[in-house]
């Protein structure tokens, strides 16, 4: 069975080939980490599982069934992430407001589904983070708390679009490791896009490279390699590869570095960032 | 206190003992709840621009229908009703939203000075517009509001789960299948009707010090999504009820100190807010 898989699929997005042609599956339980340059396709290939951007021609199945919106065996976090971030409300309510946001009608949370909720924030160790105020909390914390989102309703794929952005180095880690046991112990596949290699190359099981509207996927040292990513690319593309770490590339330049400069200002001082105190 | 004497001998009767105050004090209240309960929504969402620009909109509506011979009040909800839905139908970016929003309250107001232009009845009913009259509230609008309360008050709880995850999460929620746009349109026309009646207490110039006060305070004070809600709806009933009873008592506007309260509160929760941190 696989988790999601790509036949010949076209993409086009203001007369733009986001996706020209592109084939893949991931297979059930299996982590991917999602790579490629700005503009490849990450997010429209996960908005294109979700059902939100329509595949001009090919084929794309979810667990082997063909995509729907609203699709409850998904879980999904997405990129932009910001309108929460200056909110004073807990961060479990922000999670309980997604948990039953999808229905109409008045209703309040049953046992249930609080418990599900606590279950899912305990997975990636937020539990107590979301008696907070999401608006106090660190980038790195407030990320763990979301996470926890794309738990509920069990879902037997992930999608994690650009989770580690503007984190550093220790919430990387945290997050990567949070997905590999959310992998192993629930048996979730997990799609994970990054920018950077670095940070999930111990953790993955395959690497699914996008460029010029292709995608390839494999083990790391297949893929990120010199021959396979100038293909993708368009350019002459080197990779170095010292011991578990890959730097790709491009004349002089590193590429994956280069591309994405988000740093998040104010991380040692999470909890005093935004209000005078009286 | 000596000169107290005349002022007492008038304003020991109690006020409840008046009808027109009985009836102001229900059309407050029934306003109130709705403007503070849909009021902490449009903070939460940050579309408190959105429902500024609607109480001009409702300016024009309510003075056109004059103009026309119809009542002031289906002038007003039918016009800020129809308009929110057209704000809601209108673009969904933030910018984009901006610009629609600003465009059609330059033309509700440039309508609304012509109808003012040909309106001859005088300048009290237009004040009685811009800064509120619950005290010219009658019976049979006491009714409308109330009937409209309730209407408006059920369809935001049919649509308040989708609503909120709608506003903190908008690209969560479109990918889990929510019709964001639908309810984002279905708020907005809520947000019409809270309007229209609030305008009917505090007016339409003053629409913000029932609607965007105490849900701001409230947002200020609690952590909790339902604990704000009735938080505000709370805030902004004891502030009209307030703002009525001090004006039945010193004589001066009942919109002044609705206002006034309103102002008050939200210095007092920024200052709780500060102490909270």
């Amino acid at each position: 069975m696989s988790a999601l898989s790509f036949d010949n699929v076209t993409i086009k997005l203001g007369g733009r080939d986001i996706l020209s042609g592109a084939s893949f599956d991931i297979k059930d339980g299996e982590f991917v980490g999602t790579l490629g340059p700005n503009g490849a396709g990450k997010t429209t290939l996960m908005r294109a599982a979700l059902g939100l951007v329509p595949a001009a021609s090919g084929a794309i199945a979810v667990l082997d069934r063909p995509v729907t919106r609203g699709n409850a065996d998904i879980g999904y976090m997405p990129q932009t992430r910001l309108a929460v971030a200056g909110l004073r409300i807990t961060g479990w309510d922000i999670v309980a407001s997604a948990a039953i946001g999808g229905r109409f009608g008045f209703a309040g949370l049953d046992r249930a589904t609080r418990r599900e909720i606590d279950w899912a924030l305990d997975e990636v160790g937020a539990r107590e983070l979301a008696r907070r105020s999401i608006g106090e909390l660190s980038g790195g914390e407030r990320q763990l708390v979301l996470l926890s989102q794309a738990l509920i309703g069990k879902p037997r794929l992930m999608m994690l679009d650009e989770p580690l952005i503007s984190l550093d180095p220790a919430h990387q880690r945290s997050v990567v490791e949070i997905a590999r046991r959310i992998c192993d112990d629930l048996r979730i596949a997990i799609l994970f896009s990054a920018h950077e290699l670095n940070p999930l190359v111990n953790a993955i099981d395959r690497v699914l490279y996008l460029g010029g509207g292709q995608a390839v996927i494999g083990a790391v040292g297949d893929v990120v390699t010199g021959p396979v990513l100038s293909h993708l690319y368009g350019a002459d593309i080197e990779v170095v590869h010292i011991k578990d770490r890959y730097f790709v590339m491009a004349g002089d330049v590193d590429v994956e570095r280069d591309a994405h400069r988000h740093d998040e200002h104010g991380h040692g001082h999470s909890h005093d960032h935004d209000d005078a105190h009286a | 206190m000596s000169m107290g004497t005349a002022i007492r001998t008038i304003t020991t009767t109690p006020m409840l003992e008046y009808d027109f105050m009985r009836t102001a004090f229900m059309a407050s209240g029934v306003a109130a709840v709705l403007a503070g309960t849909v009021g902490f929504f449009l903070v939460l969402r940050g579309q408190t621009f959105a429902g500024h620009a609607l109480s001009h909109v409702g300016f024009t509506g309510a003075t056109g229908a004059v103009l026309f011979g119809l009542s002031p009040l289906a002038g007003l909800v039918g016009f800020t009703f129809l308009s929110g839905i057209g704000m809601g139908l209108f673009g969904e970016k933030l910018a984009e939203r901006d610009v629609a929003i600003g465009m059609m309250l330059s033309l509700a107001r440039g309508l609304g000075l012509l109808f003012l232009h040909f309106y001859t009845t005088g300048a009290t009913q237009a004040a009685a517009l811009l800064f509120g009259n619950v005290l010219g509230v009658d019976e049979s609008a006491l009714a409308t509001l109330a009937l409209l309360s309730a209407g408006s008050l059920a369809a935001l709880a049919w649509i308040v789960r989708p609503l909120i995850f709608a506003s903190l999460q908008p690209e969560l929620a479109e990918a889990r299948g929510v019709p964001v746009r639908f309810v984002s349109t279905a708020f907005l026309a809520i947000v019409g009707v809270a309007v229209a009646e609030c305008s009917q207490i505090v007016g339409i110039l003053l629409v913000f010090t029932l609607m965007v006060g105490p849900a701001a305070a409230a947002q200020n004070l609690s952590r909790r999504l339902a604990g704000g809600v009735f938080l505000a709806a709370a805030l902004a009933l004891a502030e009209a009820l307030g703002g009525l009873t001090l004006a039945f008592y010193t004589d001066w506007p009942t919109s002044f100190w609705i206002t006034a309260l309103s102002g008050l509160i939200y210095l007092a929760s920024l200052a709780g807010r500060f102490r909270a941190r």
